[in-house]
């Protein structure tokens, strides 16, 4: 049902680009201010949301330690796993960004017959999600060309790696096909799996649409004879980027389906679970040193509290003390 | 109550299928044996906790105060704008699922909404709704929906099925640490008056005696007092154990189960002759006569209420630094939030070992150390001679305690304890130990008696693990470092895997330790010391402390 | 602990990244809303499909033409409006657009693209620069 809501979402919004890049309005509309209005929101919504974040302190130091501590000289530390210092933390981060590291441990737990509770592999989740964002990331990078010029070598190596087995014409790149690969099996996945189908929100399955919808009119532009002019995106592309619009005449409908799924991306990012793109940097658990008896860690609200103190606790237990013969600061009689 | 205790086979087939109706709409079940009962209005009175009122989970009414939608979203807010790990955890959850199946109870009861994902929704949705633009304007599309009293039902019974144990944070790809997530629903649900007894009668007897047990001083003396008698009947050697004794150079810290409960008791006997046979110059508190904390289990305020103790009679004993003793959530107070709410303790000096001269350069700043840090200090260092052999009628494996583990890194100290201690270790399953190990099951303030199905539960993945080492190995003792395992273990074993007991390391470490003028027969539990007879002919083979590594056989 | 100041460098370091295309444009100067600038033909009424297509998919006539002529051993293209012309890339396309610089090299270098013609082809010699006009 959440599936379905999402996809019927996905398809009005494409069908609306279809219909009204046929006027000239609906032209300027999805080729100029929708996206320059949904970079701006991104940029403006991302930035709000960290800020947002960051206004809170982080008053306790939680580290989730998942290695050996650093405490006799001769046992060694996990600098990765349950950082010491600064410089593990970031080597932890780091794993975590770039290779999903705990996501690496996935495990599938089975109840077998005995009963036996038995823990298979299942990094298939890992897998996916590591080529999901991998793929994105170089398939965005990609696309910088459009935006500037000249085109950095840099780019033009990065497409020709991507291409790198010449298969087709124009050559397949292969994070194309990954990432298309990927979200398909983030959504079956989703879908087949009771537990997680049962957990799902909308918000689950909006941006697997959105992203695929946004991944198969760029594939049916580069791969299929509705391909487009590309020098003609690249004036639209840099006008945004430079604040002078252009919307070439020869772009046809399934440009702005591009387009319009990239901008509803960008609008919708800052405000969904789609944020852990940042969040992932301040999450509590992850980007502090296990630290905790080596610095004092200063938490900024830390108010007093009632607490019940050594006096008052022997001027109420004063008599039992004493017939037990036990230590005493006022050796007095009680009222 | 009269309560028909569950047979492990029916606890064994456990239903994985989610129900049709979304949970959303799945009323929250309040059933005899997943439950605690509500806190004695007694006890939170003496604590000044607000709304206090005679209630129990049973009633259809709780009788909630008026405005109690005010105070919980008022608390939201208010811990929105103090915990930044509450904010991020609100935002990033991307429901991948990784968490779903590496949740104890989940895996034990099959409950969808014991899935670490949706137990976190719980609130998630109550804060979609009243603090996100989408959950305003969108609703239940956007996974939002209103505060009612269903909800805090719900949050009642799940954030009391959660033992803070931290293995969903390990697995999780953000880190989002469902204890926060618990904790923070737990201080909203005791901010209308919804605490439980396990938790909020303890926290009272801590602040008003010293422990949780309600021990007073003169019986706290009584009992370590008793400890010292039994232990000179057991091994002929009569240890001295100072009491709030000023200008001692260690004070030392344990868990109150250590001196009133078995098997913690042991561990006790235990400390008694290491701290004698080295000559430590140590006392103990009676006023900080409780390590654990079960204030980490009803807020952080309650918690620092309840910490504050340790350091000011540090301070007031003019002690050099603190040794902390055996317990799990313990030492996630004492490692994580301690120094931070409590300290500076400046007035202590940066630990070091008097026996073998060893700086604990990582304990500088709060100058506390774990026992068992302690200890493999000076067994690295030669300082005990232990004879492996006089624990050789065991077969031991090990449990990680949830706390140690993944809020310390405690791993191979307590590892390097036992090897030295005993012949026979075994480490169950590579996904059960360490930094995945499975909790007890009774965590966190919820081990009691009338939540007794939910802890069998919870505890089955933990159990299964010790089966299965039971089953290959003929393991028949399960060591911790904890003193809820301690006292939750055994009737969780004696559920699953009968034939296995509990012990802590330090009993390992009491039965193994050669005494000056020793005249032992039996070991700390009165049965018959291995190794004894044979006394004569081993002496000059005693496993000393040569550093020589057991393998282990795995 | 609030950690600003590494929660401002994150935040910088997002904007650099993402706000590339705006700062290189300016650093550059480059950025253009006129697209590449293509040598007219030095001869020839019309190319042997629609001007638009060729602008688009021109590398899918090549790659048929290649397919044709090497695989199938045939020569002869027949366009569409009657004309027969050679299946040759020297000699049919280069005849007219001779400037493979001026032509070709525009929009690829524009575009970045590095079409592999030319492994095997050999570029001929450029016309000199009286021959070629240029479009507007």
């Amino acid at each position: 049902m959440k599936a379905l809501f999402s996809l019927v979402v996905v398809a009005v919004v494409v069908l609306l680009t279809v219909l009204a890049v046929s006027t000239s309005g609906g032209r300027t509309f999805f080729g100029t201010i929708l996206p320059f209005a949904a970079i701006a929101i991104f940029l403006v919504g991302m930035i709000y949301r960290v800020v947002y974040w960051a206004r809170s302190p982080v008053p306790f130091k939680i580290t989730t330690t998942c290695g050996q501590q650093q405490s006799l000289s001769w046992i060694k530390n996990n600098n990765l796993e349950a950082p010491r210092n600064f410089l593990g933390v970031l080597g932890r981060m780091a794993l975590e960004v770039f290779f999903f590291r705990s996501l690496f441990r996935n495990t599938k737990a089975e109840l077998k017959s005995g009963p036996r509770l038995v823990y298979g592999d299942a990094r298939w989740l890992w897998l996916a999600g590591l080529a999901f964002h991998w793929s994105f990331l170089v398939v965005f990078i990609r696309h910088f060309k459009f935006f500037v010029e000249p085109v950095p070598g840099w780019i033009s190596i990065m497409q020709e790696l991507d291409g790198f087995f010449q298969i087709g014409l124009p050559i397949f790149y292969i994070t194309d096909g990954i990432l298309l690969a990927a979200i398909t099996f983030l959504f079956l996945r989703r879908v087949f799996n009771p537990q997680l189908r049962y957990l799902s929100l909308a918000g689950d399955y909006f941006p697997l649409f959105l992203i695929g919808a946004l991944a198969i009119s760029g594939v049916i532009m580069r791969y299929t004879t509705l391909r487009v002019d590309i020098t003609d995106v690249k004036l639209l592309a840099t006008g945004i980027v430079t604040l002078n619009p252009v919307v070439p005449e020869s772009l046809g409908a399934v440009f702005f389906v591009h387009l319009t799924m990239l901008s509803v991306l960008l609008l919708y990012f800052p405000f969904s679970k789609l944020v852990h793109m940042a969040g992932v940097f301040m999450s509590p658990t992850r980007n502090m040193a296990n630290d905790n008896r080596v610095r004092r860690h200063v938490n900024p609200w830390n108010h007093p509290v009632k607490t019940h103190s050594y006096e008052e606790w022997e001027d109420e237990f004063r008599d039992v003390m004493k017939a037990a013969d036990m230590p005493l600061e006022k050796d007095v009689e009680s009222k | 109550m009269a309560e028909s205790k569950p047979k492990p086979e029916k606890l064994a087939s456990v239903d994985y299928r989610p129900p049709s109706k979304s949970w959303m709409d799945v009323p929250p079940e309040i059933r005899l044996g997943t439950f605690n009962w509500a806190a004695n209005p007694a006890n939170a009175k003496y604590l000044d906790l607000p709304h206090v009122r005679k209630w129990q989970p049973t009633d259809e009414d709780w009788k909630l105060p008026d405005n109690w939608q005010q105070i919980v979203l008022e608390g939201l807010a208010d811990r929105l704008q103090k915990y930044r790990s509450l904010k991020v955890f609100m935002d990033i959850c991307v429901r991948c699922g990784a968490c779903a199946d590496k949740c104890h109870f989940f895996l034990g009861s099959g409950d969808p909404k014991n899935m670490p994902v949706l137990r976190a929704e719980l609130l998630r949705s109550v804060y979609r709704r009243d603090f996100t633009t989408a959950g305003k304007i969108l609703g239940k599309l956007a996974g939002a929906r209103p505060l009612t009293p269903q909800v805090i039902k719900e949050w009642f019974l799940y954030f009391y099925q959660c033992t803070e144990c931290r293995r969903c944070s390990v697995f999780c790809p953000y880190g989002i640490d469902t204890a926060e997530i618990t904790m923070m629903g737990r201080e909203l649900l005791n901010s209308i008056g919804l605490g439980i007894d396990w938790i909020t009668t303890p926290a009272a007897n801590c602040f008003r005696t010293g422990n949780h047990l309600g021990i007073q001083p003169h019986g706290f003396k009584d009992s370590i007092d008793f400890a010292v008698d039994e232990l000179e009947e057991i091994t002929g050697v009569r240890v001295e154990a100072p009491i709030n004794k000023k200008g001692a150079e260690i004070l030392f810290v344990s868990p109150s189960a250590d001196y009133f409960a078995s098997p913690h008791y042991y561990t006790l006997l235990g400390y008694l002759q290491l701290f004698h046979e080295i000559g430590l110059d140590y006392t103990w508190s009676a006023y900080a006569s409780e390590g654990g904390n079960f204030g980490l289990f009803h807020s952080s305020d309650m918690m620092k209420r309840l910490n504050a103790k340790v350091y000011a009679e540090a301070k007031r004993l003019g002690v050099k630094w603190i040794l902390g003793g055996e317990c799990g959530h313990m030492w996630r107070v004492l490692h994580q939030y301690m120094d931070t709410m409590n300290g500076p303790a400046d007035f202590l000096e940066q630990p070091v070992s008097p026996i073998t001269g060893t700086r604990f350069d990582h304990a500088r700043s709060t100058k506390m150390v774990h026992i068992c840090e302690f200890t493999s200090d000076l067994i690295a260092n030669g300082k005990i001679k232990l004879d492996k052999s006089r624990n050789d009628n065991v077969k031991v494996t090990f449990h990680d305690s949830c706390n140690p583990a993944r809020a310390m890194g405690l791993f191979d100290e307590p590892r390097y304890c036992i090897d030295h201690a005993c012949n026979h270790f075994y480490e169950m399953p590579e996904n059960t130990i360490r930094e995945q190990t499975f909790c007890c099951g009774s965590g966190s303030g919820i081990g009691t008696d009338e939540n007794f199905e939910m802890r069998m539960r919870g505890g089955f993945p933990r159990a299964n693990a010790v089966q299965y080492v039971h089953d290959k190995h003929g393991v028949n003792m399960l060591a911790c470092i904890c003193a809820i395992d301690k006292a939750t273990l055994p009737p969780l074993l004696e559920f699953w895997v009968p034939e296995v007991e509990v012990c802590g390391v330090h009993e390992l470490i009491g039965n193994a330790l050669i005494m000056k003028g020793e005249t032992r027969t039996t070991d700390l539990r009165g049965e018959p010391l291995p190794g004894v007879a044979e006394e004569a002919d081993a002496t000059d083979s005693v496993a000393a402390s040569d550093g020589e590594e057991v393998s282990k056989d795995v | 602990m609030y950690d600003s100041g590494k929660v401002i460098i994150g935040v910088l370091v997002f904007l650099a990244l993402l706000l590339f295309p705006v700062w290189y444009n300016l650093a550059s100067g480059e950025a253009t809303t006129q697209g590449p600038e293509l040598a007219k033909p030095v001869k020839g009424e019309a190319c042997v499909l629609e001007t638009a297509y060729m602008r688009s998919n021109h590398m899918d006539l090549l790659d048929d033409w290649r397919e044709r002529v090497v695989r199938n051993g045939e020569r002869i293209f027949a366009a569409p409006d009657g004309q027969h012309f050679e299946m040759s890339l020297t000699n049919t396309c280069l005849d007219c657009h001779a400037d493979k610089e001026k032509f070709c090299d525009e929009c690829h270098t524009f575009m970045a693209v590095d079409p592999y013609c030319w492994d095997c082809h050999i570029v001929p010699e450029t016309p000199t620069r009286q021959e070629v006009t240029y479009v507007n």
